[in-house]
């Protein structure tokens, strides 16, 4: 019940472990308010029946009425005493979710949700360190990663239920948000609030790497992308020079340097396509290609007719970019 | 539409734009407008390094198909050929939006409010322009 790569309950960094300590007193207290109510509920019904078959109209004795009046005074006191823990307990979660934010700087990634995909754009004192990818978001472990998040036509909401709480992306006010794992993994993260047609599928995925990964990792994002080797690598690169693609795309190393829709430098080393809705392999790469709307009717990729053997070269040359 | 060849000898008929009576389509345009960066150039349509085309004055034609033909082959001076590179249903979409920004089209057609800062009157709220031909650079 408490397994899973997107759920609250499966706290895998400091951010979202104190949401479930939250969560978990609450739960526990909650239950056991539940329980005790019930039992007082069953004992007044057994006790009220009993009386009533002795006595039809109702009379109380001063002392049986003062002892009445402690118990609900009591009870009342002992609600607002459970509330006032909650209430404390919650603010100062929350207070500690945004606490020093300006110190959880130890990597900085700029998010701006797009309809239906999400842009990532490392941030780096370095500018050559600097660059953009879509829908996969490498962090390192044991690091805490400043998010700053922005809506790039509507408002969406960035929600990794492992790592951290919601926050909205709204189009032109930054908001920020830090979260860290504390081990390596996948987290699946989800757009939360309702920005159109392909809502539902408007996921991305975190994956936490060893430092050392990491690293690597980012050394082969800030490249440029790689030359196509082969014959039809070539003519896949100029199907994507001379068509549609280049309208909307980025290729970094090429000509193609538009920014509506996601940067493909290094699509080939993506585990899925299409904001975590397909894997990414050469049947669907093709078939999105050709009729993206079939997949996510209603995303901005219009269809492209392209002959067969372009397709394939298409096909080849994006493989190709890792 | 995609046998309609604009500069070819012998149109017919003159081209019917459906998206000319699609409000959908011209909000499409417009957006179109912004993210194939023609902008860039006409900006907003007060025209810059290209020419204006909120205004009356028109160089090659006026028609959809004149307009189609414009961003299909490019025109001297600058424009580009976006041949293969739009699809012919999102250029049918632009040109209704260019012919909007004149007023040419229905009110409830014509896109009502820029998702940001204004930076004149909406396609909507704009006079219709008769439109004129001219020659490049005859009137500036």
């Amino acid at each position: 019940m408490t397994g899973g790569i997107q759920s609250a309950l499966n706290p895998a960094g400091p951010n979202a472990g104190s949401l479930a300590r939250l969560w978990w007193l609450m739960f526990y207290v909650n239950t056991a308010v539940y329980v005790l109510v019930m039992i007082a509920l069953v004992i007044a019904i057994r006790k009220g029946r009993r009386q009533s078959d002795l006595n039809p109209v109702l009379t109380l004795s001063a002392q049986t009425e003062t002892r009445r009046r402690n118990t609900v005074l009591s009870a009342v006191i002992v609600t607002t005493l459970v509330l006032f823990v909650f209430l404390i307990y919650s603010f100062s979660t929350g207070r500690s979710l945004t606490a020093d934010i300006g110190q959880k700087n130890g990597l900085s990634i700029e998010v701006t949700g797009r309809q239906w995909w999400w842009e990532v754009r490392y941030n780096d004192v370095d500018a050559s360190n600097i660059f953009t990818t879509a829908n996969e978001i490498h962090i390192p472990v044991g690091v805490p990663v400043l998010f700053t998040l922005q809506g790039g036509d509507v408002i969406h909401s960035f929600w990794v239920p492992n790592l951290a709480g919601k926050k909205d992306l709204i189009p032109g006010k930054i908001s920020t948000q830090w979260l860290q794992a504390d081990k390596p993994g996948v987290y699946r993260g989800q757009c939360a609030e309702y920005c159109g047609l392909q809502h539902a599928r408007m996921a991305f995925w975190i994956v936490a790497d060893t430092p050392e990964q990491f690293i690597a990792w980012r050394q082969n994002q800030t490249q440029s992308s790689v030359p196509p080797s082969t014959d039809s690598q070539r003519r896949g690169q100029q199907v994507f020079l001379s068509s549609t693609c280049v309208m909307c795309h980025t290729i970094n190393g090429t000509t193609a340097g538009s920014n509506f829709g996601p940067n493909l430098t290094h699509v080939g080393s993506r585990n899925t396509i299409a904001a975590a809705t397909l894997s990414n392999t050469r049947e669907h790469l093709a078939r999105w290609i050709v009729d993206s709307q079939q997949f996510k009717p209603g995303n901005k990729m219009p269809q492209n007719n392209l002959g067969q053997d372009d397709l394939n070269a298409l096909v080849d040359y994006l493989q190709s970019l890792k | 539409m995609s046998d309609i060849h604009p500069g070819s000898a012998g149109l017919p008929q003159p081209v019917q734009n459906q998206s000319d009576y699609r409000a959908y389509d011209t909000s499409q345009g417009k957006q179109l407008f912004t993210q194939y960066n023609c902008v860039g150039c006409h900006f907003n349509g007060g025209g810059g390094i290209g020419p204006p085309l909120m205004d009356e004055q028109w160089i090659y034609g006026d028609s959809p198909e004149n307009i189609y033909a414009t961003i299909v082959e490019g025109r001297p001076n600058g424009m580009p050929s976006f041949r293969e590179k739009i699809p012919d249903s999102q250029v049918w979409q632009l040109a209704a939006y260019v012919r909007s920004m004149s007023g040419q089209l229905r009110k409830d057609v014509e896109p009502g409010r820029n998702d940001d800062m204004n930076s004149r009157r909406s396609e909507q709220r704009t006079q219709e322009k008769k439109p004129q031909r001219t020659t490049p650079g005859s009137n500036r």
